[in-house]
């Protein structure tokens, strides 16, 4: 079971309350891609909303975090931390740091 | 019994302001989608439980949502939650993606930077949600970058409309400071093959063949700021309005100049006359009376706010050239608002009601067609669109 922190206005949208806990299909690696696929099919809202429709850039308001590291420049196909992999820590969608 | 429901859009959510016929006791509800930018709320004419609402956000992109019974619940369309074992959801009510398919015309791929440079279309917001006047599931949307899109299943799925981007002129298009918007569109309503839209800042276009072509219609409007100030694209219109009852005469609020056409566009004379600026971005038609016209001036392209400190909305009775300030119930002092170009609206009751909001987030109204002002509400986000319908 992957876990997903989603931003306050993603779980407004998706309709959740809390953290999103994801079943990704047996065999599946785990990985940004993988991660955000099945959350985007379990939620279709929330597409285009942390990457683009058709390239699937990630947004560049968007980041993604995971044990105290930026993973938001990582290939998308890398695999998550073993922690994240293991539902020990959450896979955090980040909307950036902006204002004063 | 009549009614009416205000819905306002603002920088941090939207707010539905519902009154009976005497416009004078409002309920106020609201914030809903709080924190998002809501460009813009309409309803359907041929059903008005049916709501069409453009929520956007810097960080998260764009997202339509839409209400069946009139504004109680919403719903993105095709995004509820998946029931299904995976894959990918039907539904793509979120997605506006360009057509630069071969066979759709000459699909275009660069438009004028504010620079002159040549710039990538991309796709930032909805600014302007207009549902047919027949069909409630079908609805077009206007975008920035400037385009416009058409669903036909509720907001499930949009597609492009390519030909107007296609059109010849488009790299020639140029965004103004709010961005390169189709802010306006206009359905015709004795003819639903007619359509006109206004881009900032391109200008004006017209369809008669319910999108497959366009014909940039701006003979006439003059433009300091582009290199032939009577060139056929480069104007930035802010608004244009019409009276059902007469749909080729339109009424438009340039970035400087209030103009009129009674040819559907064909060409354009300068209506501003007395007025004691014509900057400003709204401009609004009396339900009933299709020569009187309402705009709110600004003071200029520098000073976004009303001359003097004094919001005054100024009414024509005579189609344009000849207008009087309107200030009953209105700051006359002190007042440093704009009221943006998709912030007026008119209801359809006997005793015409007139509403606009402004940045500094108050919605005024006016049951007796402009004499007298009061405030909904005074303290609202920056309000960036106002619309009224009339319920049986």
């Amino acid at each position: 079971m992957i876990r997903v922190a989603l931003p306050t206005h993603l779980k407004t949208l998706a309709g959740v309350a809390d953290e999103v806990a994801l079943q990704l299909p047996e065999g599946s690696p785990v990985t940004q891609r993988a991660v955000l696929d099945a959350l985007e099919a379990r939620y279709p809202v929330l597409r285009g909303t942390m990457r683009d429709h058709d390239t699937f850039r990630r947004r560049p308001f968007v980041r993604f975090y995971a044990c105290a590291r930026d993973l938001s420049h990582d290939a998308p196909d890398t695999p998550l931390p073993e922690p994240v992999q293991s539902g020990a820590e959450p896979f955090l969608v980040v909307g950036a740091m902006a204002g004063g | 019994m009549t009614s009416v429901r205000v819905l306002v859009g603002t920088r941090k959510g939207a707010f539905i302001l519902s009154s009976g016929g005497k416009r004078q006791k409002w309920d106020v509800s609201g914030p809903l989608f709080a924190g998002w930018e809501m460009y813009h709320i309409k309803g359907s004419p041929a059903d008005p439980n049916r709501l069409y609402a453009s929520q956007s956000s810097g960080w998260f992109g764009q997202v339509i949502q839409r209400s069946d019974d009139g504004g109680k619940t919403w719903n993105a369309p095709g995004g509820g939650v998946s029931k299904g074992p995976g894959g990918m959801p039907a539904g793509e009510s979120n997605k506006f993606v360009y057509n630069v398919s071969a066979g759709e015309g000459k699909p275009l791929t660069t438009h004028q930077w504010y620079d002159g440079t040549q710039h990538p279309w991309e796709f930032k917001r909805v600014w302007h949600l207009e549902p047919s006047l027949t069909d409630p599931d079908t609805v077009y949307a206007g975008v920035e970058d400037a385009a416009l899109f058409r669903s036909a299943d509720g907001g499930r799925s949009w597609q492009e409309l390519p030909a107007l981007r296609g059109h010849s002129t488009g790299p020639h298009w140029a965004p103004g400071a709010g961005g390169m918007c189709l802010h306006t569109i206009l359905i015709d309503p004795g003819n639903p093959r007619r359509m006109f839209v206004a881009i900032s800042a391109a200008g004006a276009f017209r369809t008669d063949d319910a999108g497959a072509s366009w014909k940039p219609i701006n003979r006439g409007l003059k433009s300091q700021g582009i290199p032939d100030p009577e060139a056929e694209v480069g104007h930035c219109v802010h608004r244009i309005a019409q009276h059902r009852a007469r749909p080729n005469v339109l009424f438009m609020q340039k970035h400087w100049d209030v103009m009129r056409s009674d040819d559907a566009g064909d060409t354009w004379r300068e209506v501003s006359g007395n007025l004691p600026t014509d900057f400003g971005f709204p401009i609004d038609v009396h339900a009933h009376e299709p020569e009187t016209v309402y705009v709110v001036p600004i003071t200029s392209d520098s000073y976004h706010y009303p001359p003097d400190g004094k919001l005054r909305v100024y009414r024509s009775r005579t189609g344009g050239n000849e207008w009087e300030a309107l200030t009953k119930g209105l700051p006359q002092r002190d007042c440093y608002v704009n009221v943006l170009r998709d912030a007026m609206a008119v209801d359809a009751l006997d005793a015409c009601g007139i509403y606009f909001g402004t940045t500094g987030g108050q919605v005024y109204v006016s049951p007796d067609s402009g004499d007298s002002w009061s405030a909904i509400v005074h303290d609202l986000p920056p309000v960036l669109s106002v619309e009224v319908q009339t319920l049986a």
